[in-house]
């Protein structure tokens, strides 16, 4: 295959590149993390065992 | 070598960003969002109904991150004529820190993902209110009304004066006269507030192009204006209590937060026109930040007391 013989060409991050990439995977981790367990509460909390006693607003 | 390297990657239309985490959350608006938090917060807590803490956690969290959202689509499409003001050459996009198509996607997906959680998790009338929102602030008012007409902000207000409405939908699944006259107040406070941050701005938005009133209409029209808009705004500050749904203690209150609007935007109408200082529109643009907090914070107030005496006396 021509690809295999090819080296594969890699981008050099700076020093600030590497920080800022850093810095937003965690922020992203954090906010995926966060909507998880919102999610896993709030639908237990919503649709858990006294759904049928929801009201109208469905909120009670 | 990674020089050279970045300037190959850039004109092949790559770059590698170095936006962090903060930069991202500047195109949020925070300043903006606490405000359409709050305001959302004291129309969920004045609704007549009970709602489990954590989903009015999440409720507001959806809003707040809706609001966002469209504050970053505002950003993206606008980076042309922030770059140009001082007010605003700093946010992210027109500094070079954050891409344009970056601010886009961010915008885009917070959208979706703040209006199907709250319509998943509380109620599909509050996310199509929080969907309509984002349409308005982010395509009627940005893309259409804010380089079109001097109108624009007036038209434009209303995105900013849904939250209260959402916040009380999210709790009943409706619409209430109550929360359509909070949603009138900061309607009817948005021209006379940034109207005065337009007079003593208004070179800004002159180098941006953008048709402000006092660019259109002149300083003395917009200071009339702001008058009028004052006149109306106190005593619509006050119907609450008129229409009986709080105590005679936010009457008096918003009574006198009223009657401050007035004397501010009064001071303002007395302005020279070539007073460069412009201390009037600057005092009435700080004590309008003041005033639609503190009618709102006594609005809340009263609703927790009165609901507490209800509690009491049943």
């Amino acid at each position: 295959m021509i690809v295999a013989d090819k080296k594969l060409e890699l981008v050099t991050l700076t020093e600030s590149q590497r920080k800022a990439r850093r810095n937003r995977s965690i922020a992203i981790g954090v906010a995926l993390a966060a909507l998880v367990i919102i999610f896993y509460i709030a639908t237990i909390v919503r649709f858990g065992h006294h759904g049928s006693s929801l009201t109208g607003s469905g909120l009670m | 070598m990674a020089l050279a390297e970045d300037r190959l990657m850039e004109e092949a239309g790559f770059r590698m960003s170095e936006a962090t985490a903060g930069d991202f959350f500047a195109l949020l608006k925070p300043r903006v969002m606490s405000l359409v938090v709050f305001t959302a917060f004291v129309g969920l807590v004045a609704a007549p109904v009970a709602i489990n803490p954590l989903l009015a956690m999440i409720a507001i969290l959806s809003i707040a991150i809706g609001a966002g959202a469209s504050g970053a689509l505002n950003m993206w499409y606008d980076a042309d004529i922030d770059a140009v003001m001082t007010r605003t050459a700093s946010r992210p996009v027109p500094a070079g820190r954050v891409t344009p198509g970056e601010a886009l996607s961010f915008g885009l997906v917070l959208s979706v993902l703040s209006v199907m959680t709250l319509g998943v998790l509380i109620n599909w009338l509050s996310a199509a209110l929080l969907a309509f929102t984002i349409f308005f602030y982010a395509v009627i008012y940005t893309m259409w009304l804010k380089r079109w007409t001097p109108q624009n902000i007036v038209i434009g207000g209303a995105a900013g004066a849904i939250p209260p409405v959402i916040g009380w939908a999210a709790v009943t699944g409706s619409v209430s006269l109550e929360s359509l006259i909070l949603f009138l107040i900061i309607f009817l406070w948005t021209p006379p507030h940034f109207w005065a941050l337009a007079l003593f701005k208004s070179d800004d938005y002159a180098r941006a192009g953008i048709p402000m009133m006092p660019n259109v209409a002149g300083q003395a029209s917009t200071r009339r204006q702001i008058f009028a808009y004052a006149l109306i705004l106190a005593p619509v500050g006050v119907l609450p209590w008129a229409l009986g749904y709080t105590t005679a203690g936010y009457g008096v209150v918003s009574a006198v937060l009223g009657a401050g609007f007035v004397w501010y935007a009064w001071k303002v109408l007395g302005m020279a026109d070539d007073d460069r200082a412009m201390k009037p529109a600057k005092a009435l643009f700080g004590y309008s930040l003041l005033y639609l907090f503190a009618i709102f914070a006594v609005y809340l107030v009263d609703c927790v007391i009165g609901r507490a005496f209800m509690m009491g006396g049943a």
